[in-house]
């Protein structure tokens, strides 16, 4: 019986395949997944200010540097737990970060932002849900992380707590910070 | 209590299955019957344990235990009973109990309907088995147990069951699904049983074929229910996505279907042999893969598990032990495989082949699209991309369909030569009048041609119209297994014609409507007549109803949903739809746009019921053909042999 060696090239296959794997396995980071629109631009969109409703803000209005955006409410009690960290967030760093208000009443969010103060740099009416549609969103509140080019790079669902901010957004926003700078 | 003594019967359905991979092995070693013969007692154990573990995680979600951490994190006192049950695979630990609990299921039928095999085989492909069912038992004891607690202090309610999986797809896809994948551990145990004694004869390939066509039926049904779940339930009427998950359940599917043709050279003809052992190892290995793509997280998709490091550690150190270890033994066994017979490029062993070839070609397109931008990250250091349906459709369609060209001729194919003049002057008529025939119909229909649709539709009736010819030309169909070819070659011909006919000439509307407001699509009127709160059991919802009528004439009334589940804090939209089996009418409902206007989706879709009816009738083909009688004749022949060679 000769050796054939022609019946070597699928273990050869599979061995290439493991060792991708293995090194895209290495190089994931667990934190750093969910959501069709990682690493896809912002969505465009023109909407409303909701302090200033007579302006309109667009993409370009968040792109420059390594940013927040945070998708809320005012009927989402789980904002409400997220909005101490948040104000936290925007006093002791210097990251913008920019709230999507998110199928509300343009009152009540006004009314909010006074009564628990206001950590955004500025908040924009998505009173149809258009951004937040093509922004694949469950539901508030979600919070991005856009590169300086204006891609998202992180999605995190649900409130943002001292825990998620230290253990999962901040990692990425410093990984960020350092790509950018480099 | 229970939840402890799931816990315990896993551990000893784990000390069991070690026990199947070692013991009637040792038995072979040392030619030993008493050794060789406890495997079906074994594999008995191993069910009754599984069984009774999974049925303890049953009891705790139906009992609302949620002391146990993966009963809290998935279900809810609110939750319907049946959401309750099927929410026992809706996640990660749950999902992988089913598997392995069908795993073990997998083998004890193997255990119990082998009497055909020999002893020595049958010893051989139990201990496979067995030690697959370790490998699984394994990964849920030290990596994802679902009776963890969550001791003290456990929640008062659970967070309930991502409301995406509150529907009856959950409740039967996922185990029709791993009754596939799982299945084909069963061919899998066979090519390597078999490569261990080095003898590759016709009886192994008879003896895998039923295995294999079952594996691959469930398989088949599976992947059909998941494509009908998406279309109704993730909104938006889609019935294909090209995710990374539905491409790690389609590449096992289009191997196994190579596989099972494959098989049927090899027992009919002693040809392919050392391919189709390679086919059968990569049919079980593209499963596994799938596993590690899903479980690992290193692809995104709409059904990713929670990540964690540690199982994608664990399942590929389990990939690379068994698929490599099973790949060097082919690499150094298969040497003395030779094919005895030979055929011309115009025989049926030529069709077959073709076949394969197409079919491992579409595999690897789907492979590398699917692997494509995690090789690019790695390649590149970082950088994300990805592949979507163009790359898709670009490379596999035109692959399957010279496939399809090669199905409409396929029947009348014969083993060795197969003269191909008589063959065109018996069906000339046929092949030319079809083309003409669908051209002129659906000139008739949409008054319009399009060339791409109607080559495709060319195609599927094609497929239709031989298969027809053929069973006028055999007077009768006398075999389960040709009544079975033919059903599923038929199933197949249905589905592109659903495919073709859905993708050219469905109509959507995406717009705004007030109460009152009327809009016709396709020749159907739809009426907006108003939106109502409504309370189900877990959730709120704006339920709209929209009346549709056709030249004035009812058709339906439909009332989409968009739902708000309180405990998840999730929206969710629920199509309705008025099914038909030339068209679909189907109604979405988007966001409150302004006073009482509304975003709404609409969309007539004809021929999309044609996919899943295909789809289900290839499966159906795939059953009947295990009722072929040759099965069981064939066993009890090798029986008497079996019984001569262990005396």
């Amino acid at each position: 019986m000769t050796f054939n060696k022609s019946l070597l090239i699928p273990l050869g296959v599979f061995v290439l395949l493991v060792v991708f794997l293995a090194l895209g396995f290495r190089l994931q980071n667990p934190h750093l997944l969910p959501s069709a629109l990682i690493d896809k631009p912002f969505p465009e969109f023109e909407l409303k200010d909701l302090h200033q409703p007579e302006m309109s803000r667009t993409l370009a209005d968040l792109s420059g540097e390594v940013s927040l955006v945070n998708v809320w409410a005012t009927w989402c009690p789980n904002c409400l737990i997220e909005h101490p960290e948040l104000l936290r967030i925007s006093r002791e760093t210097d990251l913008p970060l920019y709230g999507v208000n998110y199928n509300d009443d343009n009152e009540k969010a006004l009314g909010w932002l006074t009564r628990l103060e206001d950590p955004y740099v500025f908040s924009i009416i998505d009173d149809k849900g258009t951004l937040a549609i093509d922004l694949g969103v469950y539901g508030a509140p979600e919070t991005f992380v856009l590169d300086a080019r204006g891609v998202i790079r992180f999605r995190h669902v649900g409130p943002v707590t001292p825990e998620v901010w230290q253990e999962t957004l901040l990692p990425v926003v410093e990984l960020l910070k350092e790509m950018s700078d480099g | 209590m229970i939840p402890e003594f799931g816990h315990f019967a896993l551990i000893l359905a784990f000390g069991l299955s070690i026990a199947l991979a070692i013991l009637p092995a040792v038995g072979v070693y040392r030619r030993d019957a008493m050794l060789m013969q406890t495997g079906p007692s074994i594999a008995t154990g191993i069910f009754v344990f599984m069984a009774f573990s999974f049925g303890c995680l049953v009891y705790s979600f139906s009992q609302d235990d949620f002391s146990v951490a993966y009963v809290a994190n998935n279900s809810n006192s609110a939750l319907p009973i049946q959401y309750k049950i099927s929410a026992v695979w809706g996640a990660h630990e749950g999902s992988f109990l089913l598997w392995t609990l069908i795993a073990s299921g997998w083998t004890l039928a193997v255990a119990t309907f082998s009497r055909g095999l020999t002893f020595d085989m049958k010893a051989r492909v139990l201990a496979v088995l067995g030690l697959l069912c370790a490998g699984f038992a394994a990964f849920l004891l030290f990596t994802s147990n679902p009776f963890d607690r969550n001791l003290p202090f456990h929640p008062a309610d659970g967070a309930d069951l991502n409301p995406l999986l509150q529907d009856f797809g959950l409740i039967v896809h996922p185990p029709m699904l791993y009754m596939g994948y799982v299945g084909f551990a069963v061919p899998f145990a066979l090519a390597i049983a078999t490569l261990t004694t080095g003898r590759l004869d016709a009886a192994w390939a008879r003896w895998s074929r039923p295995w294999t066509t079952a594996a691959w039926a469930f398989l088949t049904v599976g992947i059909t229910l998941g494509s009908w779940w998406a279309y109704y339930e993730l909104g938006w009427g889609g019935w294909w996505f090209w995710d990374a998950v539905e491409n790690a359940s389609f590449m096992p599917w289009l191997v196994g279907t190579a596989l099972i043709h494959s098989l049927a050279a090899s027992e009919k003809r002693g040809v392919f042999k050392s391919w189709t052992v390679l086919l059968a190892i990569s049919t079980f290995s593209l499963s596994l893969l799938g596993a590690f793509l899903v479980r690992s997280g290193v692809l995104t998709s709409v059904h990713a598990f929670a990540v964690d490091p540690t199982r994608g550690l664990y399942i590929l150190v389990f990939l690379v032990l068994v698929i490599g270890g099973s790949l060097t033994l082919y690499a150094f066994k298969a040497s003395g495989i030779k094919s005895e017979a030979h055929f011309e490029w115009n025989s049926r062993e030529a069709m077959l082949l073709i076949n394969n070839l197409l079919l491992v070609v579409a595999t690897a397109s789907v492979l590398l699209g699917t692997l494509y931008p995690l090789l690019y990250e790695v390649i590149t250091d970082g950088k994300k991309i990805s592949v979507g349906p163009p790359y898709f459709n670009r490379v596999f369609v035109p692959i399957v369909c010279l496939l399809f060209l090669a199905m409409v001729v396929s029947p009348f194919s014969r083993w060795r030569k197969t003269s191909v003049d008589i063959l065109i002057r018996q069906h000339w008529p046929f092949l030319l009048a079809t083309p003409v025939a669908v051209c002129v119909v659906t000139y008739l229909v949409t008054n319009g041609i399009d060339m791409l649709a109607i080559g495709v539709e060319t195609l599927a009736v094609w497929i239709l119209v031989m298969l027809v010819r053929h069973w006028w030309q055999s007077g009768s169909i006398n075999s389960a297994s040709k009544l079975g070819m033919m059903m599923g070659h038929a199933g197949i011909a249905v589905a592109i014609l659903g495919v073709v006919v859905t993708v050219t000439y469905s109509e959507e509307r995406d717009v705004r409507m007030s109460p009152g407001d009327s809009l016709v699509v396709a020749g159907y009127e739809f009426t907006f007549e108003g939106v109502q709160k409504v309370r189900g059991p877990n959730y709120l919802a704006d339920q709209a109803e929209f009346n549709v009528t056709s030249n004035g004439d009812f058709v339906a009334k439909l009332r989409p949903e968009k739902r708000f589940y309180s405990v998840a804090q999730n929206v969710m939209t629920e199509a309705d739809i008025d099914p038909g089996l030339f068209r679909d009418v189907f109604v979405a409902l988007g966001e409150n746009v302004g006073e009482s206007a509304w975003a709404v989706r609409i969309h007539v879709k004809p021929f999309v019921r044609w996919i899943w009816l295909g789809g289900l009738l290839v499966a159906l083909g795939g059953f009947v053909t295990l009722l072929d009688k040759r099965y069981r004749r064939v066993r009890e022949v090798v029986s008497i042999n079996a019984v001569g060679s262990a005396a």
